[in-house]
């Protein structure tokens, strides 16, 4: 039985990388336009899975990047599109998934740790060493001062109410559980995501 | 979603109720578009606004913001009345035959138990008559008038069409047609859909909203079948998972509740959730609690939880309020009791209600730590951004960590969508300059304070030191790893009683069945187990191959639970377990097990002739037409007004709105009355934007570059206001300035014979990002949330408008 | 990449070219329209943007959810808004994606002077070739359904290429892959006007008597096809030109040009033409054509940029 596109990318997230323009049917009257229109961009880009990061619907998504991952190739996207493969959105996508590239270099994307002192005016960079020993110090500072082992009645609670977390909505499981350890091992309850917003 | 995305296109009606399912979800709403096309379906839609999910509908019906329940309630005593209603699921599948206690009765607006000082119930008579072995009494021919399907009768009498009208708007003529489309659908044979999302929610009786709708679709037996179904369109990429996962204030991972004050010992915890069946011969499946809970406990905190420590159940933290939300956490914010505060991928200046106060309570921390891909409006809330964003940074002391993330690009994971698949994705890309994944930083923040309480030692440094932390890189431990986890593994060599069949120790599970209350196993979020087994990832498979084309795709990723795709799946079967739709089977008997395309939601060899019932999720085993104790406000939904309403609840005017709602005293002094601000607002998306993120992006702020409300032409004439001419929308906690659309999309509604106008206020806007700059639509909403989940009125609130000049920097 | 092989386009502006006979077999392209499924979301243009690398500058909020307001040399396909209320007082939104109509007599290219700049393939397309361009507008003005723009920074004319460089390896154009509703089809031209025929009949069935589909004979037929549930009055949505034509005046000039430019004399009257035709009115008037015959006479100066 020949193996199916499908099949074949099962266990995997890249998928056919540069699919010949021979596989992609170029023929017809093709050879000769691809002379005069525009070169197809994505001969040789690698395709990788993913899911779009907005709504729900989780629609597959290509996501193309220059480059073919070799060592000396830092691979840069260059174009997103639906997974034809995909049960739900088979190819398709909404608005802002077919601009999902957009965000991806958005140019108020964060690079670099930043800290606002209090009072300060501005945000200054600073390094991921100094932000998070300086949130960890925060933390034990609020959570020895505040944490509540017994409650009135001397029942065991082992909460902590003063610091509280916000967790994401387009983050993985793999993070939200990592996330569910660390803030409830420290006994934190005010603990909340985006489901009711 | 109860169903999937392409199960859709298997209903005969599609209801857009409470959502607006085109602009919000556009991929999942060619479902229903191939339901028309291909199935001949009528697509519904009933909603404030003509919408682009209307432009496409066989239907339309405007409605008031707030009063959904009064229409639904409306439509069951239409149902009632007619006896359109699927007979013999109703008799077989539900509670409509159990008989409920004498002290239940509903007076006035409030039901029995009511208690005006503390403004909750005492529940005790909302529940059945029990027999002598503890199981619920029953009528099955209807007659006893305390059975529920009589007092739902009676609960229902007063929504008559005039009466549904009148609260409503919906013109009676529009009410009864849809009335009519939904009763087709009674027939075995036909399904409709419920496509709903936080036009639902979003009102402080949003989950009654919904459990009215639920009603309607058991009383037509759309449960369990194909093309039927409770479907909740989730609004972002993961809040499914991070639900599952357990991520609020009361959740632990699995639906698990998080213990109480009250519960003092593990055995107390358990002692609550152990639910004996209610009926004879029931299955119900929560008798199994103990072993997700120790197997949860085991993966936690590995060989540190044992049988002597109650599985370490005193290092889980005990809540003494129900929920620390964020309407609770604002609050505290305000009063100065709280000092710290982490946002990782959210953006609450933006999302939470009442903006000024969200910006008060930032201001009042000792410091705020955000993570995030974007610069977000809640990591600069400090900084002045002009009528926007008024701050006075030298009078905030709150100290700010901005924190840059990777992007959904550039990292390996799984995300749960609407219809619970777990799907995995791989990473293309580096991230951007020194942006870290969060599982780096939540890894980094743990690490630092594990040391300093080993060094230091502090407050119970007890959970903080023993957490299981056996991963290959305990910096950024893999996403498999973690996968691994909460699917969960044999910590010895385990035997199956039953098949005799050994899992060695070490070897991931296939199956919750397999957990156990001995600490034999671990596992960290049961309903995920069968997701990542011996066999490799299951969230990574890509078979799309579907039966029949029937919209299950059985092996493409992997859905939970158990990989099943339709929830309550053994109720798309009749009694003898033939489908009620011979062409849409979705599981069947065949004499010795239950077949089909889908994974049975039941015992695979429990036969039909046992009796037991298809809702194994509920001690009874039926899907529940009256809710027991569960909920806040009653055991029936009931019509109360938006906390800011412009008219008095007609139905009971000494009970206006929820009576049980939660609301602080300087939220209630927040609150407009409809002499000051006359009309109604609700907020939502639109299509070419997601949230506040995709204002960032160059083509979307293209697309929809600039703030601007949604006015009636009536209203707009009557207040001078033109076509994109500059108003002021004013509540009683702020005021927007942005751009006018005027519309014929809009038309007032005669409510209790007097006009009531909408103003549709979309809120994608801020004062960070590509677009320009907006003041934000919780600018205006007030701070109260739903009575159960404390989730924001965004969806009705009141306003004025007023025709204004262009901002001179505008 | 001006070596094109000839046999491979059907059309050529400003050129002689009788079409190659040896190719005749490949089938026609379409891409179908049908409004009655559109959500008016927006995905095309977003996808269009993204494909084609587009970016226009960000505008206001001007009382529409259209957005930019116009096309434009960097917006290819635009969603349009129209709130209608119908004789039964409901009202209906009837939102249509503009664009170029791909026509088979295309009015562009036949009002182009400049040879090679606008060449029509086998397959149907009608594409912009930019290096040939001049920027004069004459295809502004040709074109029926007032869809090229000339860029202010270039001067050259922008449209949809229906993206040709997609169609060439196989694949559908960026908007059609997107439309989350398969409100936008592709595929061969039989198929989509056979498909077409399913939609309308469906359409009827749900009481749009008028249904139709629009594939104005007047061009020649167009290789962008809407399906309306209006087909009576495409004017409804958005100033569809119910009965689209060609300028006379186009017709007109290209009977008299068609020679002189292939002996390469034609361009004092291309410049004045030119001229003419980026102030002048949309209506044709008397002067109109007193003006094409002027400028026809050569009464301008040759445009120095121009090369035969």
């Amino acid at each position: 039985m020949a193996l199916t596109r499908r099949e074949f990318i099962k266990f995997t997230g890249l998928g056919l990388a540069a699919s010949s323009m021979g596989m992609l049917g170029f023929g017809g009257s093709g050879v000769a336009q691809a002379a005069a229109v525009r070169p197809f961009k994505l001969t040789h880009a690698t395709e990788t899975r993913n899911t779009c990061t907005y709504c729900s619907v989780a629609c597959g998504i290509l996501i193309y990047s220059m480059g073919d991952r070799a060592k000396n190739a830092l691979s840069n996207i260059i174009h997103i599109e639906g997974d034809p493969d995909h049960p739900v959105n088979r190819g398709t996508l909404c608005p802002k998934g077919s601009a999902l590239l957009d965000i991806v270099h958005a140019p108020t994307r964060l690079k670099t740790p930043r800290y606002r002192e209090p009072g300060g005016t501005e945000f200054k960079d600073v390094s991921w060493d100094f932000a998070l020993d300086r949130i960890a110090r925060l933390m034990k500072e609020d959570r020895d001062k505040h944490f509540i082992a017994t409650n009135a009645a001397g029942t065991t609670v082992n909460r902590w109410t003063s610091t509280g977390m916000l967790a994401a909505s387009a983050s993985s499981s793999e993070t939200a559980f990592l996330t569910w350890k660390v803030a409830r091992s420290l006994g934190m309850v005010v603990f909340d995501n985006q489901a009711r917003v | 979603m109860t169903n999937t995305w392409q199960d859709i296109r298997n209903a005969n009606v599609v209801l857009v109720m409470g959502g607006n399912a085109a602009e919000a979800h556009p991929c999942g709403f060619k479902w229903v578009i191939e339901a028309k096309i291909e199935n001949g379906a009528k697509l519904v839609v009933v909603d404030p606004r003509f919408t682009r999910t209307a432009s496409v509908a066989d239907y339309y019906a405007p409605i008031r913001p707030g009063t959904d329940i009064a229409f639904l309630s409306g439509v069951m005593r239409y149902l009632l009345e007619k006896d359109a209603i699927q007979h013999e699921y109703v008799r077989a599948y539900t509670n409509a035959g159990l008989i409920v206690k004498e002290g239940f009765d509903f007076q006035d607006g409030l039901f029995s138990g009511y208690n005006s000082e503390t403004h909750s119930y005492d529940k005790s008579s909302w529940d059945y008559e029990l027999d002598e072995q503890g199981f619920a009494k029953s009528d099955d021919s209807w007659q006893d008038p305390r059975c529920v399907i009589n007092l739902l009768k009676r609960h229902v009498a007063r929504y008559t069409p005039e009466m549904v009208s009148r609260i409503t708007g919906t013109p009676q003529d529009k009410f009864l047609h849809i009335c009519e489309l939904f009763a087709s659908t009674a027939a075995p044979d036909k399904a409709m859909t419920s496509l709903f999302a936080l036009g639902w929610t979003q009102h402080t009786v949003g989950a009654q909203n919904i459990r009215a709708m639920a009603m309607i679709q058991l009383l037509l037996g759309n449960i369990g079948v194909a093309g039927g179904g409770m479907n909740a369109l989730r609004g972002h990429s993961n809040i499914q998972g991070l639900t599952d996962v357990g991520l609020l204030s009361n959740q632990m991972p699995g639906y698990l509740t998080l213990p109480n004050d009250k519960e003092t010992s593990f055995d107390e915890y358990m002692s609550t959730k152990l639910f004996k069946p209610l009926r004879p011969g029931q299955t119900s499946y929560w008798q199994n609690y103990r072993k997700f809970v120790v197997s949860l406990q085991k993966s936690l905190y590995g060989d540190a939880a044992t049988q002597e420590n109650n599985w370490a159940y005193d290092w889980l933290p005990k809540l003494d309020v129900p929920l620390y939300d964020i309407i609770r956490a604002f609050e505290m914010m305000n009063a100065g009791q709280m000092n710290g505060y982490i946002c990782q991928g959210f953006n609450p200046l933006q999302a939470f209600p009442d903006r000024g106060k969200i910006r008060r309570g930032l201001s009042k921390l000792k410091f705020l730590v955000t993570m995030d891909p974007l610069d977000t409006e809640t990591s600069r809330f400090w900084q002045d951004f002009g009528p926007q964003n008024p701050a006075k940074p030298a009078e905030i002391q709150t100290e700010v960590f901005q924190l840059p993330t990777t992007c959904f690009a550039e990292e390996n994971g799984s995300l749960v969508n609407s219809a619970r698949w777990l799907q995995w994705h791989w990473k293309a890309a580096e991230a951007p300059g020194e942006a870290m994944s969060d599982i780096w930083i939540m890894s980094g923040i743990f690490h630092r304070l594990r040391e300093l309480y080993r060094k230091e030692g502090g407050a119970f440094p007890d959970p903080i030191l023993n957490v299981s932390w056996k991963y290959t890189d305990p910096v950024a431990p893999d996403p498999e790893e973690l996968a691994k986890d909460m699917n969960g593994r044999a910590l010895v060599d385990i035997t199956d009683p039953a098949t005799g069949v050994t899992t060695k120790a070490g070897t991931l599970l296939d199956a919750f069945a397999q957990l156990r209350d001995d600490g034999t196993t671990a596992a960290g979020c049961w309903i995920f187990t069968g997701s990542f087994t011996e066999k490799g990832n299951q969230m990574a498979r890509r078979d799309a191959t579907d039966p029949r084309e029937q919209g299950i795709a059985p092996n493409w990723a992997w859905a939970w639970p158990a990989n099943r795709r339709i929830l309550y799946n053994r109720a798309s079967a009749n009694l003898e377990g033939k489908a009620w739709n011979p062409k849409k089977p979705v599981i069947e008997w065949n004499g010795t097990r239950w077949v089909g395309i889908d994974v049975p939601d039941y015992g695979p060899t429990v036969k039909p002739s046992d009796g037991v019932g298809p809702f194994i999720m509920n001690a009874e085993g039926m899907g529940r037409l009256f809710a027991r104790n569960l909920m806040a406000e009653g055991p029936f939904p009931e019509h109360y007004e938006p906390m800011e309403s412009p008219v008095e609840n007609v139905l009971h005017p000494k009970v206006n709105a929820n009576p049980v709602a939660r609301v602080f005293a300087d939220d209630r002094s927040a609150f407009g009355n409809a002499k000051d601000f006359p009309y109604v607002a609700t907020t939502y998306r639109l299509t070419e934007h997601f949230h506040f993120w995709t204002k960032h992006a160059l083509i979307n702020a293209i697309l929809q570059p600039e703030e601007f409300v949604e006015i009636g032409e009536v209203l707009a004439k009557e207040k001078g206001i033109e076509q994109g001419g500059w108003v002021k929308v004013s509540s009683k906690r702020g005021e927007v300035v942005c751009k006018a659309y005027v519309t014929k999309r809009i038309k007032p509604l005669i409510v209790d014979g007097k006009p009531a106008h909408v103003i549709g206020v979309p809120l994608h806007w801020g004062f960070t990002g590509q677009a320009r700059k907006g003041y934000g639509a919780n600018t205006l909403t007030p701070s109260v949330g739903d009575a159960n989940t404390q989730t924001p009125e965004f969806k009705a609130f009141l306003v004025n408008v007023e025709k204004t000049s262009a901002p001179v920097a505008a | 990449m001006s070596d094109l092989q000839s046999q491979d386009y059907v059309r050529r502006s400003a050129s002689t070219m009788t079409p190659p006979v040896a190719r005749s077999h490949e089938d026609q392209v379409a891409k179908l329209i049908d409004v009655s499924r559109c959500i008016g979301c927006k995905a095309c243009q977003s996808a269009c943007m993204e494909w084609n690398d587009l970016r226009p500058e960000i505008g206001h909020f001007e009382g529409s959810y259209e957005n930019p307001m116009d096309l434009g040399p960097s917006v290819w396909t635009l969603m349009k808004f129209a709130e209608y209320e119908n004789e039964q007082g409901n009202l209906e939104w009837l939102i249509r994606k503009d664009g170029c109509m791909h026509c088979e007599d295309p009015g562009c290219l036949k009002a182009c002077p400049a040879p090679g700049a606008i060449v029509q393939y086998a397959n149907g397309i009608v594409d912009f070739i930019s290096d040939k361009c001049i920027g004069c507008g004459y295809c502004v003005k040709g074109c029926p359904f007032d869809v090229p723009r000339i860029s202010k920074k270039d001067h050259k004319s922008y449209k949809c290429t229906l993206c040709s460089d997609r169609v060439s390896v196989g694949l559908e154009p960026a908007c059609v892959k997107a439309c989350p509703t398969g409100a936008i089809m592709f595929g061969s031209k039989s198929d989509m006007t056979h498909w077409a025929g399913e939609r309308i009949e469906d359409l009827k069935s749900r009481g749009f008597e008028n249904a139709g589909l629009y594939d104005p004979k007047e061009v020649g037929g167009t290789h962008v096809m809407y399906v309306l549930h209006h087909a009576d009055k495409p004017s409804l949505y958005s100033g569809l030109p119910d009965k689209p034509r060609i300028s006379p005046v186009v017709e007109a000039w290209k009977g008299i040009i068609k020679p002189l430019a292939v002996a390469g004399i034609a361009f004092a009257a291309i410049a004045g033409f030119f001229h003419w035709i980026t102030v002048g009115p949309n209506e044709i008037t008397e002067e109109d054509e007193e003006e094409a015959a002027r400028a026809l006479r050569g009464e301008r100066e040759p445009d120095p940029e121009e090369k035969s």
